[in-house]
């Protein structure tokens, strides 16, 4: 037996459904003896060669992934800082696969897209519920690049009076790294604050906002998993300065924490991945929700409910004026693919969990690191965790030894975690590797 | 043929939204479930919250459905969804062929999908095909080095554009104002430049639907960046001139970007870097049949020729004696995603890349083309410029393409892309992709010409077979309700 479907045999695509003869039929209809006639492609610039790419089999390849991917280690992730993992129901993968909505794409004819717009229109609406703002646009394709377009918007709406985006000093990398570049083309630049035991310097913070100030981002829980204690005040610092407040946070910490709204603040952005998502190598699906005030700057789509011609409530995209494809080079942003069918998948893990079940996803991140630092800190020459704060998810640990030596011998033992420097170490621990805190404590343990 | 799209829900409204089936409030603070009066919830008292009150919300307001209703709820709004294996769904520019299910499959397997922090020794497999699929999509491009980390294709213009801004700075090159991009060009192409902090130089298009050289050689100065160019352009009209356009660009001291948004055109038949393109990006959503999600993820990684290769985005992944590893390029423009895009597009790309090789890649192209051709000598329409390859702009003339577009629901089949480009006068750009059988080709047609004969009223209250009718569009935007707050605030 093979996997060979009826074209497996010719020399073409096994996707193209042209038996010989009807490719003949077309041909002759069209008016040409062959297909290469109807590329009408200078001779200079034809390519003749080879491009060496062997064809294989559905069988063949399947098998060849499998092989590649076994060369992956198996090793439990204790791993976040920015990028986390929660199991997710098979319910999620099984409709999310459905090809209606799977193989579909952006809603231009919106009365034969009614699912997918629907699902994108609660999409938002539970955004709303969890941020407490008003505007939720339908996907940004992570976080890093959400607080990249905030910034931008930031830099719009205040365009006559200052240019500085405040960031926490620390802040991921990649973020920082692809703010930078979002802001590339803009005057605006970025400045750092201090931090004070793993939250905002509140002080520094105050003197350093000022009428140059046109963005105040803080993070909650932060990229160290400590939970921020004083976000109104952050809020009124950005306010006193003219500020807008951009808060970063995910959808599972939304679940417990603070509504950002009650905090002052304007634009939230920040992970959704975290449920709907299995770990996908750093795959995202960027937050982005603000107030009514930016409604017309937000970037990205957006869903609307309006009315079909029998009066009945139907949805379609709107507010296309902001977009590119109407705006051209004045759009409020390039954002046009963006990650539908991901915040599809988070709608209905959210769904899945129901209020309850969020509250008690949220509250086991707390209830794991605070159990896991206790563990570790219960070990000769660790502290953990640094930071005298709440934390959510993850937490630091000082060693006496040197960090990276540990996470080394804790890799062969078979646990990832962050090296943070000389002597620090981070770890994230979640509902997928809660069972396992247990033989990573004792691995810990071997490794000191 | 005769086609009716299902429909759920009563008299007001299609399937009731999940708020409507279900609310139910949980207090955080105390942490004792309420139900509104027709939740279904079982109200199962949770533990108490783990925080000081005054870190937590207060509590939290979902839908609180079971299982079954969930499954229900998603399978009927799947069921009120157009996809492509429903059936033909020729939006030009959009490249909306069929998606293997194999692949779907394979980038499933979560012995791939590691977390993005992990040591590179530990995710050999991971890197290995992330190593492979940059040599393949190089190959097709004929260019020396490809990125994978822009997570969509407007994405990869920016982050092409960040390059070519990388490269005149390092030359000492920074006084390059301008992008030069046709008028015909996508809106993306506007965006991303502007993005970047560029002038954007519109360039008219010559009266064959060309790049006009007199245009082009008049725009260009010592203050162009670049040029960005779709090849074949959005008429599907392959620019014949590619290489004296090339010239033109270089000689001024500019670089030109390939905008990959029409690649399915040109597999193994021509290549951008061959036709003296300096930086380009792929929609492998588009070319490489990855599914589009109802608006992404994507993915648009960027090739470069060696004299750009440095300065692309970090991380790269290279090989040294059978082992593969990350590192940052000399002089990289550094992140333009989190972390590495969008592994699950990628995974899907490479296996319909390998799953093709050289012929299927070939073949692919050479049935688009034919496609499209024979699509187009099949409909009474008017198609002002040719000769076109993957798609074609035809135009509705005097009547409304999108009331045009609206009847053709109703003969089920999916409308080209509507009044775009503005080059054509209520232009109907039409691409079938090779996925296309001539039986659905022959549909497509009917559908084509039926709806032009039909009268001005029956375009204007079309459609009526689809889930909903004909959609107003304008109160949506004047009164914007964007969630289901929105909605109840509103009764």
């Amino acid at each position: 037996m093979t996997d060979t479907s009826r074209h497996e045999h010719s020399d073409g695509s096994p996707y193209a459904p042209h038996t010989p003869d009807q490719t003949e039929e077309m041909l002759a209809a069209v008016g040409v003896e062959s297909e290469a006639d109807l590329f009408d492609v200078p001779a200079e610039v034809r390519f003749d060669g080879d491009l060496g790419i062997e064809s294989r089999s559905e069988r063949e390849l399947r098998a060849e992934l499998s092989e590649t991917f076994a060369k992956n280690q198996n090793i439990t992730e204790f791993l976040g800082r920015d990028h986390h993992s929660h199991y997710v129901p098979s319910l999620v993968d099984d409709l999310s696969r459905r090809s209606e909505f799977l193989t579909s794409y952006t809603q231009y004819q919106p009365e034969i897209t009614q699912g997918f717009l629907q699902a994108l229109f609660e999409y938002q609406s539970l955004l709303v519920e969890l941020t407490g703002l008003p505007v939720a646009n339908c996907s940004m394709y992570d976080a890093a690049t959400g607080l990249g377009e905030a910034a931008r918007l930031a830099g719009r709406v205040r365009q006559a009076s200052g240019t500085t985006v405040l960031i926490p000093e620390i802040l991921h990398e990649n973020k920082r790294g692809v703010l930078e570049n979002y802001i590339d083309g803009t005057d605006l630049e970025i400045r750092t604050y201090p931090m004070d035991d793993g939250n905002v310097d509140l002080d520094a913070l105050a003197d350093l906002a000022g009428e140059e100030t046109v963005m105040v981002y803080a993070e909650n829980p932060t990229v160290r998993g400590t939970i921020e204690e004083r976000l109104t005040e952050i809020g009124e610092i950005a306010d006193e300065a003219d500020a807008l407040f951009c808060l970063g946070t995910d959808v599972v910490a939304l679940g417990l924490l603070e509504v950002p709204e009650r905090v002052g603040a304007d634009v939230v952005v920040g992970e959704a991945d975290a449920l709907g998502l299995p770990t996908a190598y750093g795959m995202g699906l960027g937050i982005f929700a603000t107030r009514e005030t930016f409604l017309r700057q937000v970037p990205g789509r957006l869903v609307g409910a309006s009315e079909d011609a029998a009066g009945k409530r139907a949805f379609t995209l709107t507010l296309q004026t902001r977009e590119q494809h109407i705006r051209k080079e004045r759009a409020t942003s390039n954002i046009c693919t963006n990650q539908a069918w991901v915040a599809l998948r988070t709608a209905m893990h959210i769904a899945y969990l129901g209020p309850d079940g969020l509250v008690d996803l949220a509250g086991q991140c707390v209830r794991e690191a605070e159990s896991l630092s206790d563990s570790l800190s219960d070990l000769r020459g660790v502290k953990a965790p640094v930071h005298d704060r709440h934390h959510f998810r993850e937490f630091l640990a000082r060693t006496d030894q040197p960090a990276p030596a540990i996470a080394r011998d804790l890799e062969a033992s078979g646990f990832a975690v962050h090296v943070v420097d000389d002597h620090l170490l981070q770890v994230c621990v979640t509902d997928v590797n809660a069972a396992e805190t247990e033989a990573l404590v004792e691995a810990f343990e071997e490794a000191l | 043929m005769n086609y009716d799209q299902a429909r759920y829900g009563d008299e007001d409204r299609y399937e009731p939204l999940l708020s409507e089936k279900d609310t139910t409030s949980v207090d955080v603070v105390g942490r004792s479930p309420t139900s509104n009066q027709n939740s279904s919830s079982s109200g199962d008292v949770g533990e108490t919250s783990p925080l000081p009150d005054d870190l937590t919300r207060d509590s939290l307001e979902l839908p609180g459905l079971s299982e079954p209703e969930l499954a229900r709820h998603y399978t009927r709004l799947s069921q009120m969804n157009w996809s492509v294996e429903s059936g033909p769904y020729p939006l030009g520019s959009c490249t909306m062929k069929y998606n293997p299910s194999f692949t779907e499959d394979v980038a499933a397997d979560p012995k791939g999908a590691v977390h993005p922090d992990r040591s590179d020794g530990t995710i050999q497999g991971t890197l290995e095909l992330l190593y492979d699929l940059q040599d393949y999509l190089a190959r097709i491009g004929g260019m020396d080095a490809v990125t994978l980390q822009p997570p969509a294709g407007a994405a990869g213009e920016f982050t092409g554009i960040l390059v070519a801004k990388a490269y005149h700075e390092a030359n000492d090159d920074e006084e390059r104002s301008e992008v030069i991009v046709p008028a015909s060009a996508h809106g993306t192409n506007f965006a991303s430049a502007a993005m970047a902090g560029y002038d954007v130089v519109e360039l008219p298009s010559g009266e064959d639907g060309r790049v006009d050289l007199d245009a082009l050689d008049a725009a260009v100065s010592e203050e162009t960046a670049a040029l960005m160019l779709t090849n074949p352009n959005t008429v599907g009209v392959f620019e014949r001139d590619i290489e004296e356009i090339a010239d033109i660009v270089h000689d001024a001291g500019g670089l030109l970007y390939y905008d990959g948004a029409n690649l399915n055109a040109l597999l193994g038949q021509a290549r951008p870097g061959d036709m003296g393109f300096d930086v380009m990006h792929y929609n492998v959503h588009k070319t490489f049949a990855t599914p589009h999600g109802g608006g992404g993820p994507g993915a648009g990684p960027v090739g470069v020729t060696e004299e750009l290769a440095e300065f692309l985005p970090s991380p790269q992944v290279r090989e040294r004696e059978g082992h593969y590893e990350l590192y940052e390029p000399d002089r990289s423009i550094g992140k333009v995603h989190g972390y590495q895009g969008n592994w699950l597009v990628l995974v899907k790309a490479y296996a319909y890349i390998a799953r093709l090789g050289d012929s299927g890649l070939k073949d692919a192209s050479a049935k688009a083309v034919l496609n499209a051709n024979y699509l187009a000598s099949q409909i009474d329409y008017e198609i002002p410029y040719g000769p076109f390859h993957h798609e074609f702009a035809a135009t509705a003339g005097d009547r409304d393409a999108a009331d045009v577009a609206k009847r053709m629901l109703d003969y089920g089949v999916h409308p080209p892309t509507t009044k775009w480009p503005e080059l054509v006068p209520e232009a109907m750009l039409t691409e079938p992709t090779e996925a296309e059988s001539l039986d659905s080709l022959n549909d497509l047609a009917a559908a084509f010409d039926s709806a032009m004969a039909d009268s001005d009223e029956e375009l204007e209250s079309a459609p009526s077979k689809t889930t909903a009718g004909r959609i107003d569009q304008a109160t949506a935007a004047r009164n914007p309700r964007l969630s289901w707050r929105a909605l109840g605030e509103e009764e």
